[in-house]
């Protein structure tokens, strides 16, 4: 027991000097740790659930992005053929396939060359993206590999994050957490905010802005049945006449990606609130050149394949910028020209989970629990005084020490403190309880079989040590098989387990010991406990 | 100065007569919770089974009935209304609302303008909205992360102490959980991740009252080679009885204040965690202990492991003192 030697006493307070100093700031009272320097270090943060504010899960949809890598590739293949002069037929695409017939049996390698030049490595796994195949001779079948699908969903959702990044920044002093969970998830935290429909509103939407012409030539029963013409699609138009839909080309004038600004304006004569765009380089110049073409015929705005307006071409249009009329506040215009500034989501995303704390409750609910905490606290140090005396208070120093260094590590490792990471919290504190008391206890058993006070003291810590040892690996077990398994909540409870089951076995045992190798170096002769 | 001792020195109660009666009123308990949970089942929070959960505080206490028809009366489905805490902080569940997202954004903003119009002052605190797919996942996440957690916990203790104490701690972990479990069934508490969070805390308990005993059975088997194994475990029992009440207390202290003084939001969670206390404190003394028995546990299995072969030294050393390890 005296064995305590300088070295290691230096080494334990030198530990416990830095843990408290991280857990300074968040021991104060929020006013006063915003005051603090920052050389300090930070405060802990407090989860969603304590703290108040808005959890979003957001979920792709990946199926748009087969669509759209298949009516890309579609795209490709007409205008590689077309300029290869290969004459092809039957192109068609259906679920993950793209097929087509090239007519002249004699050209049917170099179209396979030119599409296999398509095809690209994955991703880092080294598989094509594309499995091509020929099938009856002159029959060439293009298959989206899986490899190939989850590089693309992989990449989709990265840009995707950064979209949604840059439209919560658009709102100004929100500090959002955007983070990607899983394949095709993206959770997104704001901190005290407390109604999220505009928030829901703004990253929900997909903002693929569209121009195209519209198609005369499709007959009311072609509207009413949803059949295009060759070439054209049916798209629904809320606002347009009695059927409520229109026939548009397929081929679009030009789309979002050509947007150089969007800002929320009023129209010039109706007052009405718009959204006004100013279109890049080649975006004007593509639209300066089919509105010349084209005047006298409408052309139809197109925002997530639903028709805004679809106005006359009065004039060309050369200046490169627009107007997008429709039903607007001046929130969802302003709104709008965040979405389209910030560019196109290249996935549809759907809130899957939402969770918000006003914050008031939050407040409540911490000013509460800390009070509860405090008295709850108090009573248990005046317990293990009461109990072991002397020892009780090496207990109390102990375990008031387990709390600081909890929250310390916790503030260095910037983890966030939550409901369940409060429960893990209580438990360990728990556990540094019981390893005093299981000391302690076996230091009154060791006296009452006649030891003097050394030996006692001795054999307590020896013998006490195995028992604290096992229960604490167990729950380091549990802590670290719910880490690894769990989901959110219970991660925040594994996290705050194992940092606190380290921290509680270093002060219950070694620090206390070093208390009592101290007070022993004085060669006490009675010891009550 | 004169210490507070909860249990006086030397106890020697007989624990373990009263074996098969606990061991009875345990299968009872169990039987009875799986039957409760069967019948009745947990009353899921939107966590678990999806859908919408609205918490609002009013200026006056609102006549509950009236409030739940004129949720209902929107057309967003049926609404259960609960009071939270106080009679001015009310829950309101709705199911899953039709129409995905734009549905759900839909029942929140009109329940929100028809509680401001009918109930000026009213404060909404805070809205939950969990899709069936994600409260799927959620249950299959939290139940797996639960069950590796128990089963990883057994394979150690199965290497650090004997096969049997691995048995014995699973089954009482096992007996703990399913009468938790029973118990939200029976009293329809709503069973959220928190509650799942708490269950974790209480399989961590428990587990650290269960080694704490194991390991003083261990250390008796050690050193009285030739005592009987029902009085080793009672005598085990015993000597640790100061420290299983001191630290319970402890315990009970800390969270009875919680319970008593806490938020309202950790309410169900602290009454969890009471609960486990508890049952985890009568099952390391009548389940996890006694299942030793039943296992038929000897000092056999806690013999040196020497290089030197057992067989030639003899299953007894009657001169190894067992005290130093």
């Amino acid at each position: 027991m005296l064995d305590f030697p300088r070295w290691k006493i230096w080494a334990v307070t030198l530990t416990l000097i830095v843990g408290v100093w991280y857990a300074i700031p968040s021991l104060l009272p929020e006013r006063m740790a915003q005051q603090l320097p920052p050389w300090l270090g930070p405060q802990i943060s407090l989860g969603l659930d304590l703290a108040g504010g808005s959890h979003l899960l957001l979920e792709a949809e990946t199926g748009g992005v087969a669509r759209q890598r298949l009516e890309n590739m579609e795209d490709i293949v007409r205008r590689e053929m077309r300029s290869a002069r290969i004459e092809i037929g039957e192109l068609s695409t259906s679920d993950n396939r793209l097929s087509f017939l090239v007519r002249n049996p004699a050209q049917v390698q170099e179209a396979l060359t030119l599409v296999r030049a398509q095809s690209q490595p994955a991703g880092l796994t080294g598989q094509p993206d594309w499995d091509v195949r020929v099938a009856d001779g002159n029959r060439i079948s293009m298959t989206q590999t899986g490899a190939g699908l989850s590089a693309a969903v992989d990449q989709a959702m990265d840009v995707a994050r950064d979209v949604i990044d840059r439209r919560i920044n658009a709102l100004g002093t929100l500090e959002p957490t955007i983070i990607r969970q899983g394949s095709s998830r993206i959770v997104v935290q704001v901190p005290g905010l407390q109604d999220p429909e505009a928030l829901k509103a703004l990253i929900g939407r997909t903002a693929r802005l569209e121009f195209k012409l519209v198609d005369l030539t499709a007959t009311p029963e072609q509207l009413q049945s949803g059949r295009a013409p060759v070439g054209s699609q049916i798209l629904p138009y809320p606002e347009g006449g009695a059927t409520g839909r229109i026939a548009v080309q397929r081929r679009a004038i030009i789309t979002g990606d050509q947007i150089a600004d969007a800002q929320q304006g009023f129209d010039q004569t109706s007052g009405a609130p718009v959204v006004t765009i100013r279109f890049d380089g080649t975006g004007s110049r593509r639209f300066a050149r089919v509105t010349q073409e084209n005047v006298g015929r409408p052309f139809a705005i197109i925002l997530d394949n639903i028709v805004l307006s679809a106005p006359n071409i009065r004039e060309p249009i050369l200046g490169g910028a627009a107007e997008i009329e429709g039903s607007f506040t001046v929130e969802t215009a302003n709104a709008l020209a965040i979405s389209l500034r910030s560019g196109r989501l290249p996935v549809d995303l759907t809130v899957v989970e939402e969770r918000t704390v006003g914050p008031d409750l939050g407040k409540e609910s911490i000013q509460k629990g800390a009070i509860a905490m405090a008295i709850g606290s108090l009573l248990v140090l005046i317990f293990m005084i009461a109990t072991y005396g002397r020892f009780g208070i090496y207990a109390d120093i102990a375990i008031l020490l387990n709390v600081a260094l909890i929250l310390g590590i916790m503030a260095i490792m910037n983890a966030t403190l939550t409901l369940p990471g409060l429960a893990g919290f209580i438990l360990t504190v728990g556990a540094a309880v019981d390893a005093n008391v299981i000391i302690n206890e076996r230091i009154r058993e060791e006296q009452r079989r006649g030891r003097n006070v050394m030996q006692a003291v001795e054999h307590g810590y020896k013998e006490a040590q195995s028992a604290i040892f096992d229960a604490n690996v167990t729950n380091v077990i549990a802590g670290a098989l719910l880490f690894y398994f769990g989901s959110g909540p219970v991660r925040g409870f594994a996290v705050v387990l194992m940092i606190g089951i380290v921290t509680s076995v270093f002060t219950a045992v070694t620090v206390t010991r070093m208390f009592v190798s101290i007070w022993l170096r004085k060669r006490p002769k009675e010891l009550v406990i | 100065m004169r210490l507070l001792k909860l249990v006086p020195d030397n106890t020697n109660i007989d624990f373990l007569r009263w074996r098969t009666i606990a061991f009875a009123i345990s299968t009872l308990l169990i039987a009875a919770s799986i039957a409760v949970l069967a019948v009745k089942g947990l009353n899921y929070g939107v966590d678990f089974a999806g859908g919408q959960m609205v918490r609002v505080t009013f200026q006056q206490p609102p006549q509950l009935e009236d409030l739940r028809q004129r949720i209902s009366g929107l057309g967003h489905g049926e609404a259960s209304v609960q009071e939270f805490g106080s009679p001015r902080e009310i829950s309101i569940r709705m199911p899953l609302p039709e129409g995905g997202e734009e549905g759900a954004n839909r029942a929140a903003s009109d329940m929100r303008r028809a509680l401001t119009q009918a109930y000026p002052g009213v404060r909404v605190d805070a809205v939950e909205t969990v899709s069936g797919k994600v409260s799927e996942e959620l249950v299959w996440a939290g139940g797996l992360a639960l069950l590796l957690a128990m089963v990883g916990v057994t394979i150690y203790i199965w290497f650090r102490f004997e096969w049997q104490f691995g048995v014995g701690a699973l089954f009482s972990l096992f007996h703990d959980v399913t009468i938790t479990l029973g118990f939200f069934a029976l009293t329809q508490m709503e069973f959220d991740l928190n509650v799942v969070a708490a269950l974790l805390t209480l399989i961590g308990y428990s587990l650290n009252d269960t080694i704490v005993i194991y390991d003083r059975i261990r250390e008796n088997l050690r050193k009285y080679r030739k005592m009987e194994i029902g009085s080793l475990i009672n005598l085990s029992v015993n000597e640790t009885l100061s420290r299983t009440i001191a630290t319970n207390f402890a315990m009970l202290l800390a969270l009875g204040s919680l319970f008593f003084l806490g938020p309202d939001v950790i309410f169900s969670f602290t009454a969890a965690l009471l609960i486990s206390v508890i049952i985890g404190t009568y099952s390391t003394a009548y389940i996890a202990a006694p299942w030793l028995i039943w296992l038929k546990v000897t000092s056999d299995s806690f013999l040196p492991k020497d290089p030197v072969s057992r067989a030639e030294r003899g299953p007894r050393n009657e001169n190894y003192d067992g005290a130093k390890v």
